[in-house]
């Protein structure tokens, strides 16, 4: 008993708080979006505020059974889960129900059943575990493909689910493996890569092959030595060869409506009834909050139903409409809040396990973030993403809930956790 | 593990840099950027479409025979209802329906939106909606919204006009201008000039606030535009004629079709029965419509120029032309008549007349209407050529050039070409032996031959004018533009030199003045008219009335045709009725009692 007293003490509270404040902020805008001036005030269990009541409660009670469930059950089964997932995630391939383009989900009576969403948590479990007591560098090459297969299997399953935004959000163990040893070349590697992508899309290759060409002789004057400058030259080489195959990537690979999605978004199509509807409706609903917003309620774009999936991929829209700039950023200051907490308390964590365990946590909340907020203001393409506790569905409201909950228990026990 | 402890920094400023880098976006599109702001008042629009109101249409001499009255649409906001009393009985007396239809088009309306308008009732009349109209403040949410309907201050020229009727969904895929519930012309004038009438809707736009509440024009108004009104139609017809025409043909079947000659202007276009235009306007539309289209005299049907009848005597004048063209006889060749056994052709086989003198000349057989004359003239004219399939081609080619078997391509949407066989139609039917003799019907306008009256009123025509037509058509000036189409003012020639109209013309003469004539009872003090009678067998009941004529013989302003179904002989019903009609229109009253 005074073991469980100490652990509800060393409870992070903050976190705790934030995440409250989040889903009760994110059930008034499901409200907002869904309102109309028909409906009554009561509560309606079909539509979906009323639902989303139902999920919170339920929410609350599993994060209280995850906080009180002793941490080495997670620790110890870690790898019992990872593979039910994965399991799981084969199954709904073969028996899921397809909607909104990706094949992802069961179906159980009323209610609708995610294994993806699942499958991060379990995900980050299987590899703190495994990483744990190892330091990166000291490791065999087999431990590394180990390590990465850990990642890629649940990834390309739901890349095979046609969930292109849920794959992307694996990504975020980048950023843990570079905590935890890493290379930062790789980081860096990334952005190069990513601006490189971009840049060849907006400009002719013959164009961006020159000024590349010009950039690499400049360079030639400072680095003269010989091995230097081998080194530019099969830089150069290479960063052809990879505008070309970006090309080839784009016009061959993708399907057409990423495509225009990715073109629409460089200003390159306008599509206002496909993919560039979403993207100019968002905007507007967005930018007509002004600074303070329209008031509660008295969002047009929502109220009318201009913007599609308002109260899932794009709920951020009635905040912004709604709430104005200060709205969003209050709700920005708080969830990257909540993010900052987790990232200050895994730092502190003394065993491997629960600090990657809450990297883990942290950046993945963040890769949802960055996609879905930075979808609807027009700085990615259009990705279907949950909002993390703010969007309407069960399956990621309590997705998100246990994989906060169980870094919320490793935390209460981080005195006792030694390694 | 402590060596990657400033890495814990950089995760973190990661984190960070992206989070002000979205900050600083959303900052743009909300507080910098003014494009995706609609109004301070954070507004949306509303379309609200304007009808246009139909052109009006009149008869030659401008007198208004198609006119547009005010009406009302009677609207709901089911919203505003939701939870006020309302003396529901009061309001379904003044507005005349039963309390399950209330409901139930409350229903309709409350499902398609609750605080949009939709139409309760549609196209109540000015006297309805101005007694409910006092009432109405009794009853929120609803009002009435101004629209105009087709008024008809004669109950005349039905089948000249038209009506209109709702758009169906295949028309508004056509052509966009429609949406559901607007209505259209579905025949006559209204269809047939339905772009010139229909004019432009116009369009106004509102500012809506969240609440569907109006907020005031979009700026000012600038976008708005008007309705503009529809073309008015001048047509060709004479409306006191058409509505004397009307009433002599009332209880009766049949079709009048009068054309001035000089124009082929349409001076009066009668099928009877008809029925009364006003009972397709409005509320009872489609209710009376129903009715009228399952009467059994079918009133909707044009007889003028849909229906196809045998023609009869009066094509005698046809063959009589082509006979003369061909060499076939002159005008002074007489043919004798056995009265009741008139002509044989084939053995006991005879086609009867009547008794009268005989021998008879072409002018005399024309005044008489002698079937054996005739049946004689059409051998004749067969044995002219080398065989009796280039007789009847040439024979064919010239009947033709008189409009018989074509379609008129005038500007009425519908009409019938009639029948003109071709002789493959007879080589098939006879086997290749047939002569004159085997289809000696044709000679005196019975066998296959069908001719629409207003196909015969042309023919009229074309004798009146020795030789050419103008295309027999009902508009005389569209509003806005300069002329009618020139295919209106072409002059059209049949295949008979107008020498040879003389003896047929002063045949037609002899019908109605001479002693033997048999339209006797035509003689008008004063005017001598040019007709021909005709008598079409009917097996099925009494032979059809048929009689065509023109006034006066020189420089003609009046060529008609009038066909009465079962109404005897020529005589009987058509010469009457198409005397009186020309002594209408040329004395502008009534001379002959």
């Amino acid at each position: 008993m005074r073991q469980a007293k100490n652990i509800f003490a060393n409870i992070d509270k903050i976190s705790i708080i934030l995440y409250l404040f989040l889903m009760i902020f994110g059930w008034i805008n499901i409200y907002a979006s869904q309102y109309n001036d028909d409906t009554a005030f009561a509560i309606d269990l079909s539509s979906r505020y009323g639902k989303q009541l139902f999920f919170i409660l339920i929410a609350c009670f599993i994060a209280f059974l995850t906080l009180i469930i002793d941490w080495k059950f997670y620790y110890s089964l870690s790898y019992i889960f990872y593979i039910s997932i994965i399991l799981l995630l084969i199954g709904v391939l073969f028996k899921g129900s397809v909607a909104g383009g990706s094949n992802s989900w069961f179906e159980l009576g009323a209610f609708k059943f995610q294994p993806s969403e699942f499958a991060k948590f379990t995900t980050a479990l299987a590899l703190a575990k495994y990483y744990n007591n190892i330091h990166f560098k000291k490791i065999s090459l087999l431990d590394k493909l180990k390590t990465y297969a850990i990642i890629l299997l649940p990834f390309l399953l739901i890349i095979l689910q046609n969930d292109l935004g849920t794959s992307l959000v694996f990504s975020a163990f980048v950023l843990v493996l570079y905590r935890e040893g890493l290379s930062g070349n790789i980081l860096i590697f990334g952005l190069i890569i990513s601006i490189l992508f971009v840049i060849t899309l907006l400009l002719k290759k013959i164009v961006l092959i020159s000024i590349l060409g010009g950039l690499f002789l400049l360079l030639i004057i400072f680095y003269h030595k010989k091995k230097e400058i081998i080194a530019l030259v099969s830089i150069f080489i290479i960063s052809t060869l990879f505008i070309f195959s970006v090309n080839h990537i784009f016009n061959k690979v993708l399907a057409p409506h990423q495509k225009t999605r990715i073109n629409v978004l460089l200003g390159k199509e306008m599509d206002p009834h496909g993919a560039g509807y979403n993207l100019i409706q968002s905007k507007i609903a967005i930018g007509s909050g002004g600074i303070i917003g329209k008031g509660f309620l008295n969002g047009t774009q929502t109220r009318f139903d201009f913007v599609p999936e308002q109260s899932t991929d794009f709920i951020f829209c009635t905040i912004g409409e709604e709430w104005g700039f200060i709205g969003g950023l209050f709700f920005i200051i708080l969830f990257i809040g909540l993010l900052l907490r987790i990232l200050f308390l895994a730092e502190r964590q003394r065993s491997n396990f629960s600090r990657i365990y809450g990297y883990s946590t942290a950046t993945i909340l963040f890769l949802h973030f960055l996609i879905n907020i930075g979808m609807t203001i027009g700085l990615l393409p259009v990705i279907g993403i949950p909002l993390p506790f703010i969007s309407y569905g069960g399956s990621s409201l309590i997705g998100f809930t246990i994989l906060l909950f169980i870094f919320l228990n490793l935390d209460s026990y981080r005195l006792q956790i030694l390694r | 593990m402590i060596k990657f402890k400033n890495r814990y920094r950089i995760v973190t400023v990661i984190i960070i840099i992206i989070t002000i880098i979205f900050l600083c976006k959303l900052f743009y599109i909300q507080v910098v950027n003014d494009n995706y702001k609609f109004s301070a008042n954070n507004n949306v629009l509303r379309y609200d479409v304007q009808q246009a109101v139909r052109g009006l249409i009149y008869d030659r001499d401008s007198n208004l025979i198609v006119a547009n009255v005010p009406a009302y649409d009677l609207m709901i906001i089911p919203r505003e209802l939701k939870n006020k009393q309302i003396d529901t009985l009061k309001f379904c007396r003044l507005v005349g329906i039963t309390k399950e239809k209330f409901i139930i088009k409350y229903n309709k309306a409350a499902e398609y939106s609750a605080y949009k308008e939709s139409v309760f009732i549609k196209h109540l009349s000015k006297e309805n909606a101005s007694t409910l109209g006092e009432n109405l403040y009794e009853f929120s949410g609803f009002y009435l919204r101004k629209l105009t309907m087709r008024d008809y201050p004669t109950n005349s020229a039905t089948h000249v006009i038209g009506y209109l009727g709702e758009v169906n969904l295949r028309k508004t895929k056509e052509d966009k201008y429609y949406t559901k519930g607007d209505l259209a012309g579905v025949n006559g004038v209204e269809a047939a000039y339905e772009y010139n009438l229909r004019g432009t809707k116009g369009m106004k736009i509102h500012l809506v606030d969240v609440h569907s509440r109006n907020q005031g024009k979009f700026q000012d108004g600038k976008f708005d535009t008007l309705a503009i009104q529809g073309n008015s139609i001048t047509t060709t017809i004479n409306i006191k004629l058409q509505e004397y025409g009307e009433k002599l043909m009332k209880n009766k079947i049949g079709a009048i079709v009068a054309i001035e000659p000089s124009s082929g202007e349409i001076l009066t276009l009668v099928s009877s029965p008809s029925y009364n235009p006003n009972l397709l306007v409005g509320r009872k539309r489609s209710k009376n419509y129903n009715i009228i289209s399952k009467d059994k005299n079918k009133p909707l049907f044009n007889r003028a120029i849909q229906g196809t009848y045998p023609p009869g005597s009066t094509f005698k004048l046809i063959n009589g032309l082509i006979a003369l063209q061909e060499g076939a006889i002159t005008e002074y060749n007489q043919f004798s008549c056995g009265g009741d056994y008139g002509y044989s052709y084939a053995k006991d086989k005879y086609v009867g007349c009547h008794a009268h003198k005989t021998p008879l000349n072409l002018i005399e057989g024309i005044e008489i209407s002698c079937n054996s004359y005739f049946c004689t003239l059409y051998d004749k004219y067969f044995n002219k050529f080398d065989s009796n399939i280039d007789a009847y081609n040439n024979w064919n080619k010239h009947v033709s050039s008189f409009g018989v078997g074509k379609y008129m391509n005038n500007d009425f949407l519908t009409g019938a070409p009639g029948k003109l066989p071709k002789s493959s139609y007879f080589e098939n039917l006879y086997k290749g032996s047939w002569n004159a003799n085997t289809i000696i019907s044709m000679s005196i306008g019975q066998g296959e031959l069908l001719l629409t009256p207003i196909q015969m009123a042309n023919i009229t025509a074309i004798i009146a004018n020795r030789g050419f037509y103008y295309t027999p058509h009902i508009v005389k000036k569209i509003s806005g533009q300069e002329a009618i189409d020139t295919f209106f003012t072409q002059k059209k020639y049949c295949s008979i030199e107008p020498k040879f109209f003389d003896p047929i013309i002063k045949g037609m003469r002899e019908v109605a003045n001479g002693r033997n004539g048999t339209a006797q009872n035509a003689k008008i003090h004063g005017l001598e008219i040019c007709g021909k009678t005709g008598t079409a067998e009917n097996p099925h009941g009494e032979d059809h009335s048929i009689f065509v004529a023109f006034y006066p013989i020189d420089e003609p302003k009046i060529a008609i045709a009038v066909y009465v179904e079962n109404g005897g002989w020529g005589s009987t019903w058509a010469v009457p009725i198409a005397s009186l009609m020309i002594d209408k229109y040329i004395n502008k009253k009534i001379t002959n009692y």
